[in-house]
Formats: C-alpha cells, structure tokens, sequence
C-alpha cells in the first residue's frame, strides 16, 4: 500500500518539475528530445568492454540536473528502484564470460566483469539522461515532439492518454489499496488473495472507463484526428543548445577522452 | 424555432442481458425550456439520456431532435445539436490541457484555428476558469474539473443542453456557483439529478422516472407539493420546501 501511493506521489513530483520554469524548461520539446536521444545512441553504440570511455558522459547529468533544480535525492530513489533490472541483465557476464581481460596487479578482472560494469554505467547514463528529459520537458512535451517528427499519431495519443489516465488509475488504486489494508487491521489481512480481486476490479473499471471517455469523444464530433495547435518555433537558443552538445556527444565518442588526458599527462612527465 | 425540439415516442429500451432500462416513454421538450429527469439511483434516468445523442438506439419507439429523426445518417448533426456533459468529468477531460479539451469539440468541427480560439476563450471566461487554461486536468479540484467539462462542450456551442448529475461531488459553495452559471443559459436544459434542491432552483419543469417509466411530467412546483408521488418513487421534498425542523418541529405520531 505505501508503495503505491509512493509511485503515485513520485509520479506526481515529476509532472510537478516539469512545470518548472528554468532555462532547460523554456526550450523547444524537439531539440531537448534530440539532444537526449543523441546521447543516448552515442552511450549504447560503444563497444561491449568499454569503460573508461563511457565516463566523460557523465558530464552530461552533471550539468543539467543542478540546472534543472531536479533532487539528487528524488533521482537516486528512482534510480535504486530501477538498478535491479540493469543489474538482472547484467549478472551471467562474469560467470559466462571467465577470460581475463586485464591484470591490476595479480589479480586477474575477467571480460564478464568488465562488461557487466559497462553494462551498469550505460544504464546509469540513459536513465539519468531520460529522467532529466522528462523532468525538464513534460511527457506531454514529448509527445508533441514525437509528433512533430512524424511519429504515427495513434502512439502519439497512446501515450497521451496513457499518461492522462495513469493519474485517475492510481489514485483508485491507491484508494483500494487503503480500504483494504483499513480493514486488515495492521496484520497481513488475507495475503495475496485481496490483491487478485483488486487488480481484477481495477482492468474491469478501466474498460468501463474506456468506454466512456469514447462516449464523450464521440458527443464532441471525434472521428479519429487529434488536433492539438502548439506553435512551436525554434529559437537561435534552442539551436545552439541542441548542436552544443550533439557536438560534444560526437568527440566524446570518437576520443577516449579519459585516455587522452592520460597521454598527455604521462607525455609531459616523460 | 421549431428545431430545438426533442422529442421521444413510446420509446422502449432493453439492455442486452434482458432488463428493461426505459418502458415506454413519450416527451416532448420545446426550445427554450428547462426539464429536469429526476428519480432515485437506477432509475433509468442515465439509460434515457444516453438516447438524446445515439449512444443507446431504442428497442423500439422513436428519438426525435429537432426536424430530424435520430437515424445514422443524422447522428453528426445531432451531436452537434445536443451538447452532453458526463457524470464523471475525468471521462470528458482526456486531452493533456484544459485548453486542448476545450478546444476539441470546434476542431472536430472543422472550424478555422482562430475561430477555436475565440470560442475557447469565450466558454472558459463563462465558466469563469480562464485561469486554468495551461493546467493538466488532474492538476484540478472536483468543482474546476466540473467546470471544465462543461466549458468543453460549450465551445461546441450546443442548441440543448443535456447533464447527469451536474452537481455530485461539489461542495455547498460549488455546487451554488454552478446553479448561477447554469441559470444565465438560454439554451434548452436537460438536467437528470437527484439534487432536488438544484431542480427547484433551474427548472420550471419535471420528469420523474421511476424503474424505467415515466410516472410524472408537469411543473416542478406542483409536482414538489405530491408527497405521496414523491415517496412513491422513493424521493423527498427538497430541503427548500421543507419546513424547518428546528422553528416548527413536526410534532411526532
């Protein structure tokens, strides 16, 4: 039961930020999904036994969530809800893949090990990287931008909706869950049992639901076009921006910039 | 002008599973006026509504709004015609902003941009939520979302009227504001409720169906005075017709 009003809250909290009112909010929801997306393609497309590398995108977190007024805090709870995934593809590297890969000292780091770590940082990256897109753009922002880059409209409008209904959903799950635990008096109520009627309650609500949000489009004249006007222009900011970093992006992927520096450090000393 | 007119003959409605929702009903309601549908939960007054605008199609009988028959072909036309707010404003609000909501019935409706911006602007200040045009529909309180569900479907800018149960889940202070804005509205009103205190103050006319029948039409007033009628069909006076409990208590039997 906390557990789902937690969600729901955290859900409610990143909505709330992305109605905030920085510079990252103000610019085009294009660029800001661009930008994330050339991140992310540029995090994935490395090699599987890539490290050092991979760091330098860090810098990317690290500059926009003190510009986007996101809390650390807030961000590491979602990330720590999530790692167990990263965490579950990762973990038959090491025990699969035994060849050594490298040596720091006597002790032998096999590939596994290796990739499994490149495997957490990746993941680390593109999860940061998405949650500051959303923090800072609205999942309704994003959708828009999907929209204007030609995405089909009908997963444009899932997604919209999806969202539009994720907040009327949880909240009668929230209050389900509640009456439930109210009449459990603090012991373990009926264990599972209550919770397979529940969910079942809540997809036959959902239907029911479903069919009334058409009857309601269907009174406004709906015959399968959405029709949203957002002028959005870009502006020589939103640009600048979106090339900055693109830019960046591309000679953090072409340069092991780590190794770089490391070669020039050695060199002058040599 | 005659083609505000809805009108239903002998209309029968049988849900799939057998029950009988509506029996034989026959009304009339003329341009201009008021009518209220009352009776208790269940009573089919939801079940009728849904037939003003061809969501429900008669098992037998006949819908008639304005000239036209209720017939697939009309049914654009009509829904144009007869503006429909639900019970439940979650269902009516589906777009991510007010304005967006507001806005989807004029674009349906293959109007020019600027013109659904005049009409946007015109039915959020009438409602009187002009400020709540950027928010998200879950960002309001039950009173802004009741009245932005009405704002979205006068934008559309409907001949009728139609509401179920406009007034659940509002405060006292609401649901008064609710019955101001409903009052300054020219258009015909059909209002089914079982706030009976919200029909003596809207409509000079009512229909009390009970288990699917029509078992009363007239005046509001002189239908309010039928006790008998009212306890019949499993309702009360309205709190306004009662006399005060606490001034004049009823001396008990």
């Amino acid at each position: 039961m906390a557990d789902i009003a937690r969600s729901f809250n955290d859900l409610n909290f990143l909505d709330h930020l992305s109605t905030g009112n920085s510079f990252l909010h103000r610019l085009d929801p294009r660029v800001k999904l661009l930008t994330v997306m050339g991140f992310i393609f540029a995090v994935v497309s490395f090699p599987r036994y890539e490290i050092s590398s991979l760091l330098p995108f860090f810098f990317f977190p690290a500059v926009m969530i003190p510009l986007a007024n996101i809390p650390v805090r807030y961000l590491m709870r979602k990330y720590l809800f999530l790692l167990p995934f990263a965490v579950l593809i990762g973990i038959f590297n090491p025990i699969f893949d035994r060849e050594p890969f490298a040596f720091i000292g006597p002790l032998a780091v096999s590939g596994g090990m290796i990739s499994f770590l490149s495997i957490l940082i990746r993941f680390t990256l593109t999860i940061l990287a998405a949650f500051i897109l959303v923090a800072v753009t609205g999942f309704n922002g994003i959708c828009l931008a999907l929209k204007r880059f030609k995405v089909p409209e009908v997963f444009c409008v899932q997604l919209m909706m999806l969202y539009r209904y994720i907040f009327v959903l949880s909240s009668e799950a929230v209050k389900m869950a509640r009456a439930r635990e109210l009449r459990s008096f603090g012991r373990k109520g009926q264990g599972i049992k209550p919770y397979v009627s529940l969910i079942g309650h809540l997809l036959l609500r959902t239907w029911d639901r479903a069919r009334r949000v058409h009857t309601a489009m269907l009174s406004r004249g709906f015959h399968g076009k959405f029709y949203m006007r957002r002028p959005l222009a870009l502006k020589a900011s939103d640009v600048i921006f979106c090339l900055a970093w693109l830019f960046l992006f591309i000679v953090f992927r072409l340069y092991d910039i780590p190794a770089v520096i490391g070669e020039i450090l050695t060199g002058a000393v040599a | 002008m005659s083609h505000h007119i809805v009108e239903l003959k002998n209309l029968t409605y049988v849900y799939p599973d057998g029950t009988t929702g509506i029996c034989d009903a026959s009304v009339r309601i003329t341009h201009g006026e008021s009518v209220a549908i009352i009776g208790p939960n269940g009573a089919g007054k939801s079940t009728l509504l849904l037939h003003l605008n061809g969501f429900l199609w008669p098992s037998s009988g006949s819908v008639r709004i304005g000239d036209a028959p209720l017939t697939k072909e009309t049914i654009r036309d009509v829904r144009r015609t007869v503006g429909m707010v639900f019970q439940d404003p979650d269902d009516q609000l589906f777009m991510p902003t007010i304005h967006d909501d507001v806005a989807f019935g004029p674009y349906n409706l293959g109007l020019p941009n600027e013109e659904v911006e005049e009409r946007v602007n015109s039915a959020l200040s009438r409602m009187g939520i002009m400020h709540l045009k950027d928010k998200p529909p879950y960002r309001l309180s039950a009173g802004e979302k009741r009245r932005a569900a009405i704002a979205t479907v006068l934008s559309m800018m409907p001949d009728i009227l139609v509401m179920d149960e406009p007034s659940t889940g509002l405060d006292p202070f609401g649901r008064r504001q609710l019955i101001g804005i409903l009052k300054e509205f020219t258009h015909t009103k059909i209002i089914a409720t079982h706030d009976l205190d919200l029909v003596a103050d809207l409509c000079e006319r009512a229909i009390i169906i009970h288990d699917g029948r029509i078992k009363a039409d007239g005046p509001t007033a002189d239908i309010f005075r039928d006790e008998a009628l009212l306890h019949e069909c499993g309702l009360e006076k309205p709190f306004s017709m009662q006399s005060c409990p606490i001034c004049s208590p009823v001396p008990k039997p």
